[in-house]
Order: C-alpha cells, then sequence, then structure tokens
C-alpha cells in the first residue's frame, strides 16, 4: 500500500493516514462513575476532539478519578512552515575541541559555572564541568584549553557575575534542574537582566542547560544557547570552541 | 528468598575494616560540638519560635559564640540565666532578642541548681519522645506490622497543605510510607524555617509545624485504611540533629540520615557532619526513628557496575557511624539502587547480584531500594516498564522497603496518576511474585555469585586502603564518588567548637545513658 503524505496537513496517525488518533491520560477531581466519565468525556469534547473513545478509567482516592482515552484531533499541522533554532555546530571529542581552540582562538579560554538560586541539584553541572565528566566523556576541566571554574550548588547571581567579572570569563555556563511554577525562567531571566544591567553581557557566552531546557527557549530568553536532556561534555565544549574562534575572527 | 554463596569470613572482614574507619574518628565526638547541636539541646529543653526570620534557638546560639562561651554548652547559660532571671528557658530567649541581656555576664546560680533545672527539661522532653515511640509500636501491633517490601511515595508539590492531599490519596491506594520531599535550598540552611510552607519549589522545607500537619493527616489516613502510616523526611544539611529532634516530637518514623552525603554531595564541611549526624542518628535511635541512608546518589553519576563497590562500602561505613550512634540494625535503612544501564546484556543479573549482597550483608536491616532515575528517558512507557523489573528483584531478594518508581521520573514531580500507577505497578509484581524467589537455588559458580563475590571483594580493598590512610585523607584525595572534599574545607566550619573542660550537654548525656552507649 502506499499513500501520499501532504507536508502541508499533518495530523497524528494511528493506523491510518490522517486519522488524527490520541492517546490522552489524566486525573480529575470527578467521581470514578458514569457522571465522572460523562464529564471526561464531555472535557474532551470541549478541547475539540472527535470519537472519543474512554477505555479506562480508576478511583485513585481522595474524590480523584485518573482517566485513559483515545480521540480523534481535526486540527493539522504544517511541516514546511515551521523553523526550529537548533544548534548546528558539529560535535568533536575533546582532542579536536583542544586542538580547535589552539589553532583558532590560541588561549585558555575561562568558564564559570553554577547551580543558580534556590537549585541545589548540581548533577548538571558536574556532568558537563567536572574532570570525570559523565558517560565516557570527560568534563571541561580536563580539557587543555578550558579553565573551569565550577562554583557548585545554590549561588546567588550576583556571586557568579562578581566571579564572572573577578576572572573576566569568557563563557557563563548555569545548570537549572527544578522546574517547579517555572522557577528555572525566573532565575535564568535574573541572571541575563543582571548581567546585562552590570555590562557583562556583550563580549561573553552566555549558556544554560537542564533537562526542561531548550536551545530555542535559551534564545527567547537572551543566552546564547540552550542545552536539554541528552546533552554532553562535548556538545557544550564543541559549541564554545567554534562560538569563540567566531569572536576571535 | 534466594540465597547468595558468600563466605562469613569475607563479610568480617569488610565489617572490621569499616569499623577501623570508623574509630579513628572518636577523637571527634569527643572532643567537638558544633552550633546546630547546641541549637538542638535548645529545643530540647523547650526554646522554640522565631524573631523575623531567626529562629530563637539561633539568637541564643549566635550570641553564646559572639561571646566564646558556647564551648560549655549553651544548656549551662541558659539554665543559668533561669536561675538568676526566675524566667522560663523561653523566656530567656525571647528576652536575648528584645532587651540583649548578656547570658554570660550573670553571677553563676551553681552547678547543682543548674543541674537540677536541666534535668528538669530534658526529663519532660524526653517523656514526651518515648510516649511518641510508644505509640507507634502500639499503634503498628495493633494493625499488624509493615508491608516488606514497604511501598514508600513521594509527595513534592511545595505546598504542604497540597501534599497532605496527595499523600492521603496515596495512602487509599496502597502507600505504607510517605517521603514529603524537602526544598532543595534547604541544606545549606544554617537554620530550621519556622512554620508551614506554602510556596516552595522542589519540596517544602522541614520544619516543626509541615511534620505536624503531615502526621495529623496520615494519622487520619491510616486509621481510615486500618495501616500504620510512616512520615518521611530529612535530617541533612547543616541541621541535621535539630531536624531529628523535631521529628522525634512529632512523631516522624523514617530520617534520611547519611553519615558522608552532606560531605560529599552539598559540600559540607567533614568535621561538621559527622558531629552533627552522630548526634542526629542518636536522636534518632533514642525516638525509634529508621534512618535511611543515600548510597544510590554514588550512582547518579559513576556508572552503576563500575562503581558498584562503593555502594557496598559507603553501607558498611554508615552501618558503623550507626552503631556508634545506638541505632540498631532493625532501625538502619541502608541504600542500595536500580541503575544499571538497560541496554546492557544480562543487565538484570548485576542487578539481581548487586540486591542479594546488600541483602547478604544486612539481612535484618529494613534495607532502601532505590529506583530507576538514571535511565529514565521521558519515555514514560519504557520506564514504567523498568519499574517493573526494579519491583520484581525486589520482592525476589526481600528488600525493606521499596521507593516506588515514577513513570514520570526526569519530567516533573509526580502527579497523582503516576503515584497511582506506580502502586499498581509494585501491587501486581509483589503479588505475582511472592513466593518466586524461594523456588530457586543459584548456581555457585554462576555469573551471580561470581558477580556478587566480585563486589564484595572490591569493596574490601577499597575499605582497607581507606582504613589505612584515614577517612578524612582519602575524602581529600576523591576516594569517594570522584569528590574531592578538604578538612578544613566546605561550608559550616565556623559551627565547630572544641568542647571546654567543663562543657555540658544533658541530652547527650541521658541519651547515651539510656541507649547503652
Amino acid at each position: 500500500m502506499t499513500f501520499k503524505i501532504d507536508p502541508t496537513h499533518i495530523k497524528p496517525y494511528g493506523d491510518t493516514l490522517n486519522d488524527g488518533r490520541m492517546q490522552l491520560s489524566f486525573s480529575m477531581a470527578v467521581p470514578a462513575d458514569e457522571q465522572g466519565k460523562e464529564a471526561a468525556r464531555l472535557l474532551l469534547k470541549k478541547i475539540g476532539f472527535d470519537n472519543i473513545d474512554l477505555c479506562y478509567y480508576k478511583d485513585i482516592g481522595e474524590g480523584f478519578t485518573h482517566f485513559v482515552a483515545y480521540a480523534s484531533t481535526k486540527v493539522s499541522i504544517d511541516l514546511t512552515s515551521i523553523h526550529v533554532k537548533t544548534i548546528d555546530t558539529p560535535v568533536m571529542s575533546m582532542e579536536e575541541t583542544d586542538k580547535y581552540i589552539a589553532e583558532h582562538v590560541g588561549r585558555e579560554i575561562i568558564v564559570v559555572g553554577a547551580c543558580i538560586e534556590s537549585d541545589a541539584h548540581t548533577v548538571g553541572i558536574d556532568a558537563i564541568m567536572n574532570m570525570k565528566g559523565y558517560n565516557h566523556r570527560y568534563g571541561l576541566e580536563r580539557y587543555k584549553y578550558f579553565e573551569a571554574i565550577n562554583m557548585g550548588a545554590q549561588v546567588p547571581v550576583e556571586s557568579l557575575l562578581a566571579k564572572v567579572r573577578e576572572v573576566d570569563a569568557d563563557v557563563v555556563l548555569v545548570s537549572q534542574i527544578v522546574t517547579q511554577r517555572n522557577i528555572h525562567i525566573k532565575n535564568l531571566t535574573k541572571l541575563i537582566e543582571l548581567a546585562e544591567s552590570e555590562g557583562l553581557r556583550d563580549g561573553r557566552v552566555f549558556i544554560c542547560g537542564g533537562p526542561r531546557i531548550s536551545h530555542e527557549l535559551a534564545i527567547e530568553l537572551g543566552y546564547d544557547a540552550g542545552f536539554g536532556a541528552g546533552s554532553y561534555s562535548t556538545d557544550v565544549a564543541s559549541f564554545i570552541a567554534f562560538q569563540m574562534a567566531e569572536k576571535e575572527k | 528468598m534466594i540465597q547468595l554463596s558468600i563466605d562469613a569470613r569475607k563479610c568480617d572482614e569488610a565489617r572490621s575494616h569499616a569499623k577501623n574507619i570508623v574509630d579513628s574518628l572518636k577523637w571527634l565526638i569527643s572532643d567537638y560540638t558544633s552550633a546546630t547541636i547546641e541549637r538542638t539541646v535548645l529545643r530540647f529543653l523547650g526554646i522554640d519560635g522565631a524573631v523575623g526570620e531567626t529562629p530563637i534557638p539561633n539568637i541564643i546560639v549566635d550570641h553564646l559564640i559572639s561571646k566564646q562561651a558556647i564551648n560549655r554548652g549553651a544548656a549551662y547559660w541558659v539554665a543559668n540565666a533561669m536561675a538568676r532571671l526566675d524566667i522560663s528557658a523561653q523566656e530567656v530567649g525571647e528576652r536575648l532578642a528584645s532587651d540583649k541581656i548578656d547570658l554570660t555576664s550573670l553571677q553563676s546560680a551553681g552547678d547543682e541548681k543548674i543541674r537540677a533545672i536541666l534535668d528538669k527539661l530534658t526529663d519532660k522532653k524526653l517523656a514526651k519522645i518515648r510516649k511518641q515511640r510508644e505509640f507507634r509500636e502500639h499503634t503498628l501491633r495493633k494493625y499488624g506490622g509493615r508491608n516488606r517490601p514497604a511501598l514508600y511515595l513521594i509527595v513534592a508539590s511545595g505546598n504542604i497543605y497540597d501534599d497532605v492531599v496527595q499523600a492521603r490519596a496515596a495512602v487509599s491506594e496502597g502507600a505504607d510510607i510517605i517521603a514529603v520531599i524537602r526544598s532543595t535550598a534547604q541544606s545549606l540552611l544554617d537554620y530550621v524555617p519556622y512554620g508551614a510552607t506554602t510556596v516552595g519549589f522542589g519540596g517544602t522545607f522541614a520544619t516543626q509545624e509541615n511534620f505536624r500537619i503531615m502526621r495529623e493527616a496520615l494519622d487520619e489516613a491510616g486509621a481510615k485504611v486500618g495501616k500504620y502510616i510512616f512520615l518521611t523526611n530529612y535530617a541533612s544539611g547543616l541541621c541535621m540533629p535539630e531536624i531529628s529532634a523535631m521529628g522525634a516530637i512529632e512523631r516522624l518514623d523514617i530520617m534520611l540520615n547519611d553519615a558522608m552525603y552532606g560531605i560529599l554531595f552539598r559540600d559540607i564541611n567533614m568535621k561538621r557532619t559527622l558531629l552533627d549526624q552522630y548526634f542526629s542518628r542518636m536522636i534518632n535511635a533514642y525516638a525509634g526513628i529508621e534512618i535511611q541512608t543515600g548510597e544510590d546518589n554514588y550512582l547518579t553519576t559513576s556508572d552503576a557496575i563500575d562503581k558498584a563497590y562503593t555502594v557496598t562500602a559507603s553501607q558498611l561505613i554508615n552501618e558503623q557511624f550507626a552503631i556508634l550512634s545506638g541505632v540498631e540494625h532493625d532501625k538502619m535503612g541502608l541504600g542500595h539502587a536500580f541503575e544499571i544501564n538497560p541496554n546492557i546484556e544480562d543487565s538484570l543479573s548485576y542487578e539481581l547480584a548487586h540486591a542479594l549482597l546488600t541483602k547478604a550483608l544486612f539481612p535484618n536491616c529494613p534495607t532502601k531500594y532505590m529506583p530507576p532515575t538514571k535511565f529514565a528517558t521521558g519515555n514514560i512507557f519504557k520506564t514504567y516498564l523498568l519499574n517493573a523489573m526494579f519491583n520484581f528483584i525486589s520482592q525476589i531478594t526481600d528488600q525493606g522497603v521499596q521507593l516506588l518508581g515514577m513513570m514520570t521520573e526526569a519530567i516533573h514531580t509526580p502527579y497523582l496518576a503516576d503515584r497511582a500507577l506506580a502502586i499498581e505497578n509494585a501491587e501486581y509484581v509483589f503479588n505475582a511474585a511472592r513466593n518466586f524467589g524461594g523456588e530457586f537455588e543459584l548456581k555457585k559458580d554462576g555469573f551471580i555469585n561470581k558477580r556478587a563475590n566480585q563486589v564484595l571483594e572490591e569493596a574490601i580493598n577499597f575499605l582497607e586502603r581507606v582504613s589505612h590512610k584515614g577517612l578524612f585523607t582519602a575524602m581529600q584525595e576523591g576516594e569517594f564518588a570522584d569528590i574531592k572534599r578538604s578538612e578544613n574545607g566546605g561550608k559550616g566550619l565556623g559551627g565547630v567548637f572544641k568542647k571546654s573542660e567543663d562543657y555540658y550537654n544533658p541530652v547527650m548525656e541521658k541519651m547515651k545513658l539510656e541507649l547503652g552507649i
């Protein structure tokens, strides 16, 4: 069987072209009975779903019910109109990055990193910066051409920027793991605004990272790059190398 | 249960190295005290409350530090002021905050009078804690003990009142233990915040009020389902003993309470942490609070196969520190984790070997088994499957506490339905494999036995090396988790004080006597 997919009208695909089928799972403060089920069905209807198949529901205590449903959406998307910002510099190994910096920058690059404000989870910044790195990729400390300063957890943005000024850092690297109530957005915005008002933004590379951070979001917040889940030290190091080389031109 | 073939002499050898490591630090525990230890003593005297953001125990201890009088212990100065000014302990704190009186310039009321005051106050608080302990034991007996593995679920909304709703729902679904996740920012606060938390990020603060609110809710929810529900929080960071004291008073049942976690993963000074954990664990022992240790952290950034021995070594060191504080084995929730890369062939055999080794070394401990997190990618379906494997290994190796994995790990703090599905997963697997483990004997020279023995051997070599160097030097050289910490670095060193000849800590003395340590 062959069929032609129209990239200007893409819909979810279950088992038939453009059937629009989607899996849905949610819980609500409704009783686990016919009335609650109808409430869930109407909710999906209101969102705009058709062919709603409420296949499972269960009382999960305290007056809440969990639902699993399949439903069809009428909405389609035009793939050809979507342009996403991505990091498109190639990823090099540690040795290649060091060699590249030696040739194109010709000096050590100073990187100051921290897990800022209330966030105490250093696992991300440590994986990128510390000597041992993560999953067989060494951290920036191990590179010949990086002077990596990891300030650790719960660093107030004021302290981070004081350090940036003190060592005249080329690169600022921040990690945000906790995202409850969008605290990461608030913290990242606070840093960039303060850096701008203190005249520390221009001429420096600002990078953020964390499991819920995308490059797109980072650009929107005023950073040069954002690294999300699955990023390694090699991704960050290569990006910095190319960015610095560009600046030295 | 499936049995490993492990040479008992090897286990003894590993233990004796761990004991040497811990024994060589007795000088620290006998000669030093810390700011939070002294604040804890004040809490036992009944001092509570805050002026603005500053808790009154902090106001008093900071005052004594500034007068260079803390070396005698805070208890003496407060009791003396009570005698001289004829006011209560709480009033001493309040007067200090409002009138700026100088506790150290008052004339001495005499040792006998001071001791009598301290005896009366501490006896009263200790009696309250014993009562809480008896209530727990009585209720537990009434309902017929705790499930094994016990279902451990977290609530982490950041608002204690939302946490209550979620905890109640979890209990009605089958949870045995509720852990209230603590705000990440608390570990480095050198004071315990006061009052209820309604806006927290990544959890709520460990405060006495939050403890009270959740305790009440769980007692109520437990009575409905005919179970005693265990409440967990974190006695870690810069206020370990204070949090334990508050937990003892409000009847918490489990405390995350690792001997070395703060040093390695929060960069808290090693002398400070080792002092604090000693008293913190003693309070837990006295209150019948089960402690849990954080060995899973060794595997979150290191390879779970290569570094498996660090888990074993840390368990053995944690055990010895716990023994020193009077914690019994049935209250030692030593930790380990299911964190091996699922793409590795025979990963399940490795996990089984590691889980059996923990069980073989600590047969009488309610070992705490942590779920997969490192390879939880956001693919909720795959993570749900990993959690089923994790539950299976736990059931057939008879672990004590099962920290339920969430399929939404690495996405968000658990939603209501995530928790309900996690419980459904565990209940199915536990029931399906209830007596499964008892049906099998392992090949004596098979992969699993060989692997467990290899990890034990590696742990012995590691512990021998650390014992040789001493724990401080080993930490300086990055022997633990590849993290280097110096003896005089890290946070909280300013809160470590040498005891003077006339130092007196009425709480510790009474507890040591009763615990027989």
